[in-house]
């Protein structure tokens, strides 16, 4: 299911930027928050708890943590305390955050789980 | 005013005090626990968790029995307590590596190993790992560690929720537990017992009384006759996001909690009553988590904090009766979390002095004395 953005773009729209969110393209206005773009593309989830629970930007001023998303290879990170650019790479996190590979590790620590 | 018919007080009402009340009232007698206020410095909410055996006692082979013994009954003590509270513990007892970058270190920490293991015999393992052969084991491990001590009998818990779990049991089974109660002064009352003069202003009877009242002890210590006095170490945390994956291993250092965060510790200071934590001591706990495991680096930290540890002057337990004032006990340590699974069963035996009663003359008060005498 998808829900509709119930949100409008507003009167004084600055430039349109271009930014993908798993893939997908989606825009944002110059000014917007990446929560807010998030929100105007889609109303669904933008993320899955540690609990496994759909989530998505609730109080747009950096309390609440429930806009959490990776961007640009960098996870949680609070999407509504964040100025959308263009080019970004957004992606939605299901449960909690692995740990970067590094180049010279030829396992990952799960592996030892 | 007497307390209502408690045959025994325990004053504080942190891990130490609550795993002896619970122990005292599994033996069958009537319980109260006097807990002191939320600002009071409590160990028992700000440690680390470890159930640890390795370095315990290398010189001290007393303490290293008893924190065996510890270690070797913590699985049926937390299976109890859990079945009594309903409060998942969240016990590991799968192994702890401790970690080095300094060979110096590595080799002085070899030396203190090999004599617990003389100490505790075939009762003891551990292992002493070089760093290349330990990132064979743990790829994720980073170059600058020169090796590992490993012991298979060490642990971890969720200190929080132990403490919890204690609380509940203890509920459960019919003590009292009274909150904002804290003794300012205890004195032995006419016609036996003792009198416990509260913050309040209200007077409290009690039969017998234990005080475990950590860094709260020392003013009551030497009320009822005790030299023990203990002073606080401040340790500093840290608690990381969230993590997927699991590590790999446990270590006195870095650990990965139960919900996912790493819990990252072990500084020591000695400031005085000062439990804040400083921008130094969490910088020189973040890079050494990142100097062990160095895909820590982009990690975040969401929580800092210090806490104090209870530190008698020679560092291990304390458990005493009073000379002066029979029925008056004093039971602090360090390793609360550790040997609560001997306060809740073994301690009872010694208090009650029953036949199963272990022989704690090692770790009496009295060693305090002698020193301040000489």
């Amino acid at each position: 299911m998808t829900i509709d953005s119930r949100f409008l773009p507003r009167p004084d729209a600055g430039a349109l930027l271009h930014m993908t969110l798993d893939g997908a393209p989606i825009t944002a206005r110059a000014g917007d928050t990446l929560a807010a773009a998030i929100l105007a593309a889609s109303g669904d989830a933008s993320r899955h708890s540690t609990m496994g629970t759909p989530r998505t930007a609730y109080c747009m001023m950096g309390v609440c943590f429930d806009c959490l998303i990776e961007v640009d290879g960098q996870p949680n990170t609070q999407a509504c305390m964040v100025a959308a650019r263009d080019g970004m790479v957004l992606a939605r996190q299901n449960g909690a955050r692995g740990l970067r590979k590094l180049s010279s590790t030829p396992a990952q620590s799960n592996a030892d789980g | 005013m007497v307390l209502r018919s408690s045959e025994i007080t325990i004053i504080g009402g942190g891990i130490v005090g609550l795993s002896t009340a619970l122990g005292l009232l599994q033996a069958g007698l009537r319980v109260t626990v006097l807990n002191g206020a939320d600002g009071d410095f409590r160990a028992s909410q700000g440690n680390f968790g470890l159930i640890w055996l390795q370095g315990k006692g290398a010189d001290f082979a007393p303490y290293a029995a008893w924190t065996r013994e510890a270690v070797a009954r913590w699985p049926e003590f937390a299976r109890a307590l859990q079945e009594l509270s309903g409060v998942d513990l969240a016990l590991q007892q799968s192994g702890g590596f401790e970690f080095f970058t300094d060979p110096d270190e590595f080799t002085a920490f070899a030396q203190s190993l090999a004599q617990q293991q003389a100490h505790l015999g075939p009762r003891f393992s551990h292992e002493m790992i070089d760093g290349d052969t330990l990132r064979r084991l743990h790829p994720e491990i980073g170059p600058e560690v020169v090796g590992a001590s490993f012991c298979p009998l060490d642990g971890h818990v969720n200190p929080l929720r132990l403490l919890t779990a204690l609380q509940r049991a203890f509920v459960t089974l019919g003590g009292e537990i009274r909150t904002g109660a804290q003794v300012v002064e205890i004195a032995q009352a006419q016609g036996g017992g003792f009198d416990l003069r509260l913050k309040d202003g209200t007077h409290l009877g009690a039969p017998r009384a234990v005080l475990c009242a950590g860094l709260g002890s020392s003013t009551l210590a030497a009320q009822l006759g005790f030299a023990t006095r203990v002073s606080p170490q401040r340790g500093e945390l840290l608690i990381t996001e969230k993590l997927g994956p699991r590590l790999g291993f446990l270590s006195s250092t870095i650990r990965q909690v139960d919900e996912g965060g790493l819990q990252i510790g072990g500084t020591k200071a000695n400031v005085g009553p000062d439990d804040r934590e400083t921008l130094s001591e969490i910088n020189a706990l973040a890079r050494h988590a990142v100097t062990v495991l160095p895909a820590l680096a982009d990690v975040r930290v969401v929580r800092a904090w210090g806490a104090l540890r209870v530190m008698t002057p020679d560092g291990y337990p304390v458990y005493a009766r009073s000379p002066q004032h029979p029925g008056a006990y004093l039971v602090t340590c360090h390793s609360g979390v550790t040997l609560a699974s001997l306060h809740a069963s073994l301690l009872a035996d010694w208090i009650e002095d029953s036949a199963a009663a272990p022989d704690l003359e090692a770790f009496d008060d009295h060693r305090f004395a002698l020193s301040a005498a000489a």
